[in-house]
């Protein structure tokens, strides 16, 4: 569904990212693992076309979105999230999540019902008339992701929606993912929660300094060397 | 309930002239009619969209002069400057926006004033089609009694309200306030950001255009320092939405009360003189502290604040 191909992309001579392929198929979740800086969240931003790649291309449906703008590519079909969340403050939850909603509406009824869909599937609704300032830290990421859903995406990138969660919330957060892979969006998530990533993720690719180290099965990961030395460092330097 | 509120308030500024004002209280009533457009004009891009503009004088004065020219080169009646002048400040503000949109927060802001002033040096030189410094002057007025400028500022203004009230209810509504809340975040939600900023920088902008063209028709003198002016025209316009409440219906209109007739006591206190704008400045200053939303903002709170005493 999703193809990068040879993706780079360079800040003055830094390669953030270099020569990263990968495929995201229907309906499957993609784990991102990586240490901090590994370029989870430019790969994101690559894909939803805030960054332009230097090299290589992003593909969604067999069609080429790498020179698209971010608006374009949310109206194809990606919605994201923000791992610093971004809520439009002032603005109610409700409000929020309408303000998305109107991307594939044609009228403000429409728009209405899929807000209270989709606050109601976050389990959100209860505080649907808070100004989103105001939510605490778990409902303010779940309202990211309630508010990217309401575009009505194919797919879906998470950039770490469970951090910063208590266990009640996480696994909350959990399900609600669950019953998202259960209408058949595909999802790309990153997160740094290993039990969390290893329990949702379909196949997992693991990125170290703006590199592709591993990709496979969450249990091929947990036993690939590279991946092991970047997350605990090298028996040899220990 | 509100509906209901706007339509006695309508009313009630159709009957209130026929009391018979005199005429110095007319000339007061048009004039916070007129800015009350101006700052609802100025609220729609400011206030919902989060676009600050201080050069909204550019957009009132090309209005004004659309009507102007159309009189002293092409012999028509300036009154022809209303419609005209949307189709004009229209085109202009897409060159405009064009330029400056792509600048973000304080960079817009410094933008849009650089445009009023390039704008008013332009008029001024440009003699020969603007008759620079010596002004446009209408020389025989349509009417003697200001009461029917009276009703076209109050009709001009009624459709503004209705149109920013429908507009800010709608998609648009809801896409400028994402703006204004998070543009990265808006844009990556799927709202065209660069296109949904043009739109209320241009209907910002016409309506601004239409208070300038009925400025020329009801003055009946204009020149570049008076209707491209920085701080009569674009601060003055930030100041009443400022003073009134950011981003609410009845802000403008409170604002432009209280900025007209403040302007008016103090420039009849004597010996002031121009120092008349330092306390305006000080005015910004207390209200920003003690009500940064606003009167219409801040009357919640207050009223609040007031119930919350009455129980204890």
């Amino acid at each position: 569904m999703l193809v990068c191909r040879n993706i780079s992309i360079f800040f003055g001579g830094l390669a953030a990212l270099s020569n990263i392929s990968f495929s995201v198929g229907k309906g499957e979740i993609l784990g991102l693992i990586g240490p901090n800086g590994a370029g989870k969240t430019t790969l994101f931003n690559v894909i939803n076309g805030f960054y332009r790649p230097s090299e290589g291309d992003v593909s969604f449906k067999d069609r080429k979105i790498s020179c698209l703008s971010p608006h374009q590519i949310c109206a194809l079909g990606i919605a994201r999230t923000f791992q610093v969340v971004k809520p439009l403050q002032r603005m109610s939850v409700y409000d929020n999540v309408l303000a998305s909603a109107f991307l594939r509406a044609k009228n403000r009824t429409q728009a209405d019902n899929t807000a209270h869909d989709i606050l109601e599937f976050a389990g959100l609704y209860d505080v649907k008339d808070l100004i989103s300032k105001g939510l605490p830290l778990g409902k303010r990421k779940r309202l990211e992701i309630a508010r990217a859903l309401a575009t009505g995406p194919e797919m879906l990138l998470l950039d770490e929606s469970f951090a910063g969660l208590n266990p009640t919330e996480l696994n909350e957060s959990i399900d609600i993912i669950k019953k998202i892979k259960a209408q058949g969006i595909t999802m790309m998530i990153i997160e740094h929660h290993m039990k969390v990533i290893m329990s949702i993720s379909d196949r997992i690719v693991a990125l170290n300094y703006g590199e592709k180290i591993a990709e496979g099965t969450p249990r091929e990961i947990s036993v690939n060397p590279p991946v092991i030395a970047a997350y605990l460092g090298d028996t040899a330097s220990a | 309930m509100k509906k209901l509120i706007s339509t006695f308030i309508l009313a009630l500024l159709i009957v209130v002239p026929l009391l018979g004002f005199s005429s110095y209280l007319m000339h007061i009533l048009i004039f916070v009619i007129m800015w009350a457009v101006i700052g609802m004009a100025w609220n729609l891009l400011g206030g919902y969209c989060g676009q600050v503009s201080f050069g909204h004088a550019a957009f009132f004065g090309i209005g004004a002069y659309t009507a102007g020219i159309l009189y002293q080169k092409l012999g028509m009646s300036a009154w022809w400057g209303l419609p005209l002048s949307i189709i004009v400040v229209t085109f202009a503000s897409l060159i405009i926006g064009f330029i400056c949109l792509r600048l973000r927060g304080p960079y817009f802001a410094l933008a849009t004033l650089a445009v009023g002033v390039i704008l008013r040096v332009t008029a001024e030189n440009l003699v020969g089609f603007t008759q620079g410094d010596l002004g446009i002057m209408i020389r025989e007025r349509t009417w003697v009694e200001k009461i029917w400028y009276y009703y076209i500022i109050l009709l001009i203004a009624a459709v503004t309200f209705y149109t920013i009230r429908k507009v800010i209810e709608s998609k648009l509504g809801y896409y400028f306030v994402a703006i204004r809340e998070d543009q990265d975040a808006a844009e990556s939600l799927g709202i065209n950001t660069t296109l949904y900023k043009t739109v209320a920088l241009c209907l910002s902008a016409a309506f601004t255009g239409i208070a300038g063209a009925f400025y020329m028709n009801y003055m009946g003198y204009i020149d570049p320092n008076v209707v491209f002016a920085l701080h009569d025209i674009s601060i003055v316009a930030i100041m009443v939405v400022m003073v009134g409440g950011v981003a609410t219906f009845w802000g403008p209109v409170i604002g432009a009360i209280i900025m007209v007739l403040l302007a008016e006591v103090i420039r009849s206190i004597p010996h002031l003189g121009a120092a008349h704008m330092t306390l305006f400045g000080v005015l910004l200053i207390v209200i920003i502290i003690f009500l940064p939303n606003g009167i219409a903002g801040g009357l919640p709170r207050i009223g609040k604040r007031l119930r919350m005493k009455r129980v204890t």
